[in-house]
């Protein structure tokens, strides 16, 4: 049995001495320490799919050097192009989520509201989707029509049509069920140009709701973890609430974000580096459910890096954050809106929290997926 | 929440931390032996409230942090054999061995899943007889129960598919170690709330004794981490030395005995090889020859397998309170969560984690 594994560790051995990232930052690191296992072996891992910093360098790394361009490169959640005198906003989003079907949502309204709420993140009035499935042969028939029942209910109450669409089949064990891509279009309306670099010093930082539902309901359900609660997904179409918000003012509100995969504390320093500024948020502002707050504390996570898969945040002008806050809390999505926190000084990207303590922590970005912890 | 905000009220953490302020005269050095404890007082930037004198210094109780390369190495090694699913504490799959880490042996087709108990494990061993499920069992005293019932209930149902790579680590003898060493700085213990809660804390009435140091059994909220520290506090000042309990809705003298029975059913004491810090005697568990059928370490044929630690990794200084994190060269440059050159900086518990999340004023 030990024999079998020898060439494979003699590759790996030499993978590291010849491992050039340890030398590059300078270190006289010898090959016998290997330090950066991570960098030894260049695959994806999930964690590249985590919203997290490993997403972040996949981004830098592979993609931007070869797709670079000025829209693009604005690197918000929807392109913003101007078609025949038209600012238009575009955007797409794949669903890979397990299980398919969880409590408050599944796969099928999943789809919709995401790429409804990137195009809503930029302002922009949703109106056509495209579906894309890769469907795994031997998938049942009927979780396919539930799901696509559900995706059909899920546009047409946010008003938006599904025009046009594709299907893959792939071998069994080569895909998970059910993925779905979705695109999105949308209208800008004249005047809004959301963008996370617009963040400045004594902006305010509101939250549409609680946070945490979505990722603690899944979570809750999956394989190996499962867990009884009364917690359901806050899936849902952000669109309507952003109408509101526009409709006080265009102007005053710098930009938006659905803190999705990585939760608020990924959202909020993608907001923070790409404007160059501080944000400091205040714990005992953020909205968290009791149920949310006892899955994190039995799984030994933050809810902060939970996912959302209906809420938004916005930073606005000191000026008009009240009037804003109140008409969000007028929809039902906004109900327990907040001022959670202040954009500060500039400087590079960093997002702290004041704990009810008087204490100030750095809420940094994580690495990857948060791991439940041992004990 | 209910029974957590009560142990979160800022108001009565000032009034405490006023108190200690009050009552300390001379400086002191407290460790918490816990990965939990010192991740609430980073958390809470609970050593912030504290007067000057009284310094916090981080303990060896990371279970994950502790676990040697080797042990990674061979529970790497396992899950990339094809029959083997290899379930696992959600932690550990980030934790460095000396090549790689179990993320990046899923990332290769190995069959690697996150369980939150090891009962889970046996489940997904019935439900799959014929591939060889192996539960990756590390922690101190507070996992062993579940572990050894998890390898009690295998052979039960004769569950063959089944074992477990066992690399438990007992707290007792780690405080032992660090109030035996020259260097040692400690003069008062938080001792882990969780641990006393299965074994009771009769054990360290002998650390005691032994070394004349004060000791308090602490929770893991902040108002029981600053009670804690205040007991301690009031005992170094009197010159006391005894075993006080702060964590008494949780923790009595005795234990849980009906865990501690299963353990010593299934587990018996052995010399274990700490990471960073090196072999301790008599400081963990191994499975008993009747269960050793279990054993996946023998059922794989990596018992021998060892590996050396990172040089530049000063994790075993850290790990006995003699080192900060931030008194390390590589710390938050060549090390970070991202790129772990050891444990510490891997886990939630880890100190070295612990101060990067919260802690680093760049």
């Amino acid at each position: 049995m030990k024999e079998s594994f020898q060439p494979l560790l003699h590759s790996r051995g030499s993978e590291c001495v010849t491992e050039p990232r340890a030398s590059a930052s300078g270190s006289a690191v010898t090959p016998f320490s290997c330090p950066a296992p991570l960098a030894a072996v260049e695959r994806i891992v999930l964690g590249h799919g985590s919203g997290g910093r490993l997403s972040a360098e996949l981004l830098r790394d592979v993609f931007l050097p070869m797709f670079s361009n000025p829209v693009l490169d604005r690197l918000e959640d929807q392109a913003y192009l101007e078609i025949g005198g038209v600012r238009v906003a575009f955007t797409t989003d794949s669903f890979v989520v397990n299980p398919l079907f969880f409590p408050g949502g599944d796969i099928g309204s999943l789809a919709v509201h995401g790429t409804i709420n990137d195009l809503a993140m930029g302002g922009a009035r949703p109106l056509y989707i495209s579906a894309g499935f890769i469907l795994e042969e031997g998938l049942d028939m009927e979780v396919l029509r539930r799901a696509t029942a559900s995706m059909a209910a899920a546009a047409r109450s946010a008003g938006v049509a599904i025009v046009t669409g594709d299907t893959k089949v792939v071998e069994k064990g080569k895909g998970d069920g059910l993925f779905i891509n979705t695109t999105g279009i949308g209208i800008v309306p004249e005047g809004v140009c959301l963008s996370a670099s617009n963040a400045r010093p004594g902006d305010r930082v509101i939250l549409s709701g609680s946070i945490g539902d979505h990722g603690i309901a899944i979570m809750a359900t999956r394989d190996g973890l499962e867990f009884e609660t009364a917690i359901v997904s806050d899936s849902a179409a952000l669109h309507t609430l952003v109408d509101e918000m526009l409709c006080v003012s265009k102007t005053d509100i710098r930009c938006m974000r659905d803190p999705t995969r990585g939760g608020v504390a990924s959202a909020l320093n993608e907001i923070a580096a790409q404007s160059g500024v501080k944000i400091q948020i205040e714990e005992g502002q953020i909205p968290v459910r009791d149920e949310v707050k006892g899955a994190c504390e039995l799984l030994g996570l933050d809810p902060l890096y939970v996912a959302n898969e209906g809420k938004l945040l916005a930073v606005v002008s000191p000026e008009a954050a009240d009037v804003i806050l109140l008409s969000m809390r007028r929809h039902p999505l906004g109900r327990d809106a907040a001022i959670i926190g202040t954009v500060g000084e500039k400087r590079a990207g960093l997002v702290t929290m004041r704990t009810p303590f008087g204490s100030t922590r750095i809420v940094d970005m994580l690495a990857g997926d948060q791991l439940p912890r041992i004990c | 929440m209910k029974y957590v905000d009560e142990y979160r009220d800022p108001k009565i953490a000032l009034n405490v931390a006023g108190e200690i302020a009050r009552k300390v005269t001379q400086p002191w050095v407290l460790m918490e032996v816990c990965g939990g404890q010192t991740h609430t007082l980073m958390r809470y930037g609970i050593d912030e409230l504290l007067p000057p004198q009284v310094e916090l210094v981080h303990g060896p109780g990371c279970p994950v942090c502790v676990t040697p390369l080797e042990v990674v190495d061979r529970a790497i090694r396992i899950a990339s054999l094809p029959h083997v699913i290899l379930v696992s504490y959600g932690d550990m799959l980030r934790v460095p061995g000396s090549q790689s880490d179990l993320f990046q042996a899923k990332a290769r087709g190995a069959d690697v899943r996150v369980a939150y108990s090891p009962i889970d494990a046996l489940r997904i061993a019935r439900e799959n007889p014929h591939r060889e499920v192996v539960f990756f069992g590390v922690g101190f005293e507070t996992t062993a129960p579940a572990n050894a019932m998890a390898v009690w209930q295998a052979k039960r149902e004769c569950l063959a598919n089944f074992s477990m790579i066992v690399s438990h680590v007992l707290v007792p003898p780690a405080m032992r170690m660090i109030l035996g060493s020259k260097s040692n700085r400690v003069q008062g213990f938080i001792a882990p709330g969780h641990v006393c809660t299965v074994m009771g804390f009769g054990e360290y009435e002998e650390l005691v004794s032994d070394f004349r140091v004060p000791m308090v059994v602490g929770g893991f909220e902040p108002l029981d981490l600053l009670e804690a520290i205040s007991m301690l506090v009031s005992q170094l000042e009197e010159g006391r030395a005894e075993v006080e309990n702060q964590y008494a809705r949780s923790v009595n003298r005795e234990g849980n005995v009906t865990a501690q029975n299963l353990m010593r059913e299934v587990f018996e004491v052995t010399d274990r090889k700490w990471r960073g810090i090196g072999a301790i005697a008599d400081s963990g568990y191994r499975l008993r020859a009747a269960y050793a059928g279990f054993d996946a370490e023998k059922r794989f044929g990596m018992a021998d397998l060892n590996a050396e630690e990172p040089p530049e990794c000063i994790s075993a200084l850290v790990l006995q309170g003699l080192k900060k994190p931030v008194d390390c060269p590589a710390f938050g440059k060549r090390c970070t969560p991202m790129k772990p050159l050891g444990a510490p900086m891997v886990s939630a518990e880890g100190a070295c984690a612990a101060y990067y999340q919260y802690k680093r004023h760049d």
